[in-house]
């Protein structure tokens, strides 16, 4: 296996595994509304880095994370759905990166560059990757809770707007992460396809929350090395392979219940 | 010579309202409503639909923004069955019932979350299935254990026997009685049920739309010219002992 390849399986498995694990928070309506538009804010970042031959992290990461402090505030301030805001964060991200991205370069923000990830990137995807995994373990079980109902959480003392903005930055992170594994047009799919599936064949919660993360890495794996022998672009490679489980989980679950 | 009673009254005393005032979206809900919860007592929430009971828990709890006073004379920990929390929201979720139990601040272990079943009449297996999966009065006994569990000295039931079959009801109201004498408990109530109003009210609170109130215990307020002001129609009452 050359070192590339390595690395790049590396970070997949670690991107991968880490997006799944947070998708399975996303249950309700809300949590599961914001992921996509903020990956799309993902686009203005990448046309910079792009631009001015940046790190393609160095470029998103700044943007997702004032998309997800700004969705936070405004929730606060404005009272709208954290939804509605998601979709208009949206607009404005991809509007902004149609007006700057010059169309011809545009591919490594739409599909990703991980076979040509770096030992500093992957190393700095790891570490977040951790951070993440750890914080989303620390907020599991109140924002579990939150998902079944938000008064009961506030009247057993959770902190609902901290445990929002913690929510909120965790996806921002995976989203910039996503980014260099498929792009930013379908990172959202890395965070919502694993859990999914996980849905369709799990009772409780532990075999829920393992088997999205399997299912992450699963596909990841399978995504990298597909597209390294038929020279497809990795990206797609990845979510397609997590579509693939999700329909196998579909025949699975129809064989059991 | 009241003065000794007073001051013994005020010493338990809970909860003050003072002229509340709830809106939600420029729409006055609540309006200059006062009332007032000793420790220990039962108060029911009477009154149509509509009328805002939901929203006074709501707006005692914390959870909605109000003017006027409330004035929690101890910071009791509390539990809440909200109303509606049914199965629609639980039927996406990948929670075992022991899962929904492990979700509270403070987990129980599985033999005390048995015994809290047990008390609200649910089997042990119950423990292993999808909370999803059962029906609408067991999911609504599994709340109830669910809230006793953590044993919370003040105890907001919205609604909580709705959906449980006939006899199921009463099991639920004994055992939260059982419960109340046993632990000290206040508990706030919003039921239909005139019975349990009647058995088991300290106090009595009526709300209607039109913004007519009354509080008092169950004896003054349970007639059928209070009843028929509140609800707007005649209502049958038959006198208990």
């Amino acid at each position: 296996m050359s070192y590339q390849l390595f690395l790049t399986l590396i970070s997949g498995v670690f991107i991968g595994g880490v997006a799944g694990y947070l998708g399975t928070l996303m249950l309700s309506k809300k949590m599961s509304a914001v992921a996509g538009p903020l990956a799309h804010l993902a686009f203005p970042g990448a046309a910079i880095a792009l631009l001015w031959g940046l790190s393609l992290f160095l470029g998103v990461f700044p943007f997702v994370i004032i998309g997800a402090i700004l969705i936070w505030t405004l929730e606060r301030k404005t009272k709208l759905p954290m939804e509605n805001l998601a979709a208009i964060i949206f607009a404005a991200g991809v509007g902004t990166a149609l007006l700057i991205l010059p169309i011809g370069k545009a591919e490594e923000a739409l599909v990703g560059n991980i076979t040509a990830i770096t030992p500093l990137e992957t190393l700095v995807t790891i570490i977040l990757s951790l951070l993440v995994f750890y914080v989303v373990r620390r907020v599991y079980k109140k924002m579990m809770l939150m998902n079944v109902y938000e008064d009961l959480a506030t009247i057993e003392g959770v902190n609902t707007n901290l445990y929002n903005l913690l929510y909120l930055l965790s996806i921002a992170i995976v989203v910039a992460l996503g980014v260099y594994l498929v792009g930013g047009l379908i990172t959202a799919a890395l965070i919502a396809i694993p859990a999914a599936s996980a849905k369709n064949i799990s009772k409780g919660l532990l075999s829920y929350k393992i088997s999205a993360v399997a299912f992450g890495i699963l596909a990841s794996i399978a995504g990298i090395i597909i597209a390294r022998f038929t020279q497809l672009p990795t990206g797609p490679i990845v979510i397609i392979a997590g579509v693939v489980l999700f329909l196998i989980s579909i025949i699975f679950r129809k064989k059991t219940f | 010579m009241v003065k000794p009673l007073k001051s013994l009254n005020t010493n338990n005393m809970l909860l003050e309202v003072a002229n509340l005032n709830v809106s939600l979206n420029g729409e006055k809900i609540l309006e200059n409503l006062s009332f007032q919860v000793r420790q220990g007592e039962i108060l029911t929430v009477l009154g149509p639909n509509g009328a805002g009971k939901s929203v006074l828990f709501r707006t005692l709890l914390g959870l909605l923004p109000y003017e006027g006073t409330i004035q929690w004379n101890k910071k009791p920990k509390i539990g809440y069955l909200p109303q509606g929390l049914n199965q629609l929201r639980a039927k996406g979720l990948p929670l075992t019932v022991q899962d929904f139990f492990a979700l509270k601040n403070v987990s129980s272990r599985d033999e005390e979350t048995e015994k809290y079943l047990a008390l609200v009449g649910l089997e042990r297996d119950v423990l292993f299935k999808k909370a999803g999966s059962l029906s609408g009065g067991q999911f609504q006994r599994m709340l109830v254990a669910w809230v006793l569990i953590s044993h919370p000295e003040v105890i907001f039931f919205d609604e909580p026997t709705t959906g449980i079959d006939i006899g199921g009801g009463e099991t639920i109201y004994s055992l939260l009685h059982n419960i109340w004498e046993q632990e000290k408990l206040t508990i706030f109530l919003v039921t239909h049920d005139l019975n349990i109003v009647y058995k088991h009210s300290t106090n009595v609170l009526c709300l209607n739309r039109k913004g007519h109130h009354c509080f008092g215990a169950p004896k003054e307020i349970l007639n059928a010219e209070t009843l028929k002001k509140v609800f707007d129609k005649e209502i049958k009452i038959y006198e208990h002992n």
